[in-house]
């Protein structure tokens, strides 16, 4: 019988010698399972206003301890990344700011290395929205 | 090429026998290289010379046939097109290509390439009888050959489907290689399969799937930029289904060349052949017919 060489979930992690769009493919489907995952502890943490107000300011005061902040923080990277790198998804997967077809002369000059450059814009765009959010959240009171 | 001149590079092939009911290895060898020589060249010595019981498949050696597709050195790589030296490793590690079943050592089962590729119909479909009963050749422009002509340059190596992240957790994708045969007819402006073609590429597991990791085309030995088809499809059947598709009639059949003769041209000779005579009284008596 063969023998299967499927690699699995292995095959998202493992990403060799590829380009960065292969990590990104990778870190969107990991933020997007993560995002999900806080979408029913959100609807959870809320569902604790039903338990009176006590129960709610000690969840409250709970969220407000460094550990949880730094989890808010790693939430909000997630969020941010999802969502800037979603953008990209939804106009590079209608067809756009990937070129034209061209023929193919070596060395290919590929869709992919086309479309780079927006890579690199929206990864600073990206690096900025994290870096402000860190300053709210970490430094700015309140 | 003088002795000196050689290197010696360790080969760590993947073994494995689904005959035998054995464990998968990992066996080495070493080879003696020179410049110019590929990994095939590699695989061929190593054959010939040290053990002639490693299986790979090979044909043409130059990247026109498709056959020696395998992980090389982490990479889904032709081995006929991949030169030894230009690795720059001591170790050439040889793997078969990811997510197709193994029948023995670096030979994969592309069966499931094969499959999908006929599923999506990879030919010219048209509503009239041309293709059945063809008159004339068909005009396209030269814009509309460079629409397609790109994706039509596949070899059916599967490298794009051993480098997809997607195809690695979901059995049932069409993969980046039908997707790509799909779009290189459906952007044929001969074709009319659009409607055909949909039911089976509009689906969570056909066009869909696809998130443009874009490992497909870095792969691509050819070029042909299987990614840049896929996305190019999505938009294709958005269009489709907004009613926003500019409907344009298939490639109609070139027209057939004017009859009257131009009376600066002297007319030709009659034939002195004798087979030319008969074929001339053969239509003469179809003619009668």
């Amino acid at each position: 019988m063969n023998r299967s060489n499927r690699l699995g979930v292995r095959g998202w992690v493992w990403a060799g010698r590829f380009g960065v769009e292969r990590y990104l493919y990778t870190l969107h489907r990991v933020t997007g399972i993560g995002l999900v995952i806080y979408l029913f502890l959100h609807i959870y943490e809320t569902g604790i206003r039903l338990q009176g107000r006590e129960a709610w300011e000690a969840t409250m005061a709970l969220f407000r301890t460094p550990f949880f902040v730094f989890l808010e923080y790693v939430l909000f990277v997630g969020f941010i990344f999802h969502a800037v790198n979603g953008l990209r998804l939804i106009f590079t997967e209608l067809g756009y700011a990937l070129g034209k077809p061209t023929r193919p002369v070596y060395p290919y000059r590929t869709s992919v290395l086309r479309h780079r450059p927006v890579v690199y814009v929206i990864m600073i765009l990206m690096a900025i929205l994290i870096v402000l959010g860190g300053v709210d959240i970490f430094l700015l009171p309140g | 090429m003088l002795a000196e001149d050689q290197k010696k590079v360790v080969f760590r092939i993947f073994r494995f026998n689904s005959g035998d009911g054995g464990a998968p290895r990992f066996q080495e060898y070493t080879v003696p290289v020179q410049k110019g020589m590929t990994v095939l060249d590699g695989l061929v010595y190593i054959k010939e010379n040290l053990d002639g019981t490693i299986a790979y498949r090979s044909s043409c050696r130059m990247g026109i046939c498709g056959s020696c597709g395998m992980i090389i050195n982490g990479f889904p790589q032709l081995a006929c097109q991949t030169q030894i030296l230009h690795l720059e490793s001591q170790v050439v590690e040889v793997r078969p290509l990811s997510n197709y079943p193994v029948i023995k050592d670096v030979v994969p089962d592309l069966s499931s390439l094969m499959r999908n590729h006929t599923a999506v119909r990879p030919y010219i479909i048209r509503l009239d009888d041309e293709k059945e009963r063809p008159t004339r050749e068909y005009l396209q422009s030269p814009q509309e050959l460079e629409a397609y002509l790109q994706f039509a340059y596949c070899i059916k190596c599967g490298l794009c489907l051993a480098a997809c992240p997607t195809v690695a957790t979901d059995a049932s994708f069409l993969g980046p290689q039908a997707l790509a045969a799909a779009y290189r007819y459906i952007a044929d402006s001969r074709d009319s399969g659009m409607e055909a073609r949909a039911p089976i590429l509009d689906t969570p597991h056909g066009v869909w799937r696809c998130h443009f990791a874009g490992a497909c085309t870095e792969a691509c030995p050819k070029g042909v930029d299987p990614a840049l088809a896929i996305q190019l499809l999505k938009r294709a059947l958005v269009l489709r289904t907004l009613r926003l598709a500019r409907v344009q009639a298939p490639a109609p059949v070139a027209p057939p060349l004017a009859p009257a003769p131009r009376p600066d041209i002297p007319k030709a000779p009659e034939p002195t052949v004798a087979l030319v005579r008969e074929q001339k009284s053969e239509g003469v008596e179809e003619r009668r017919s």
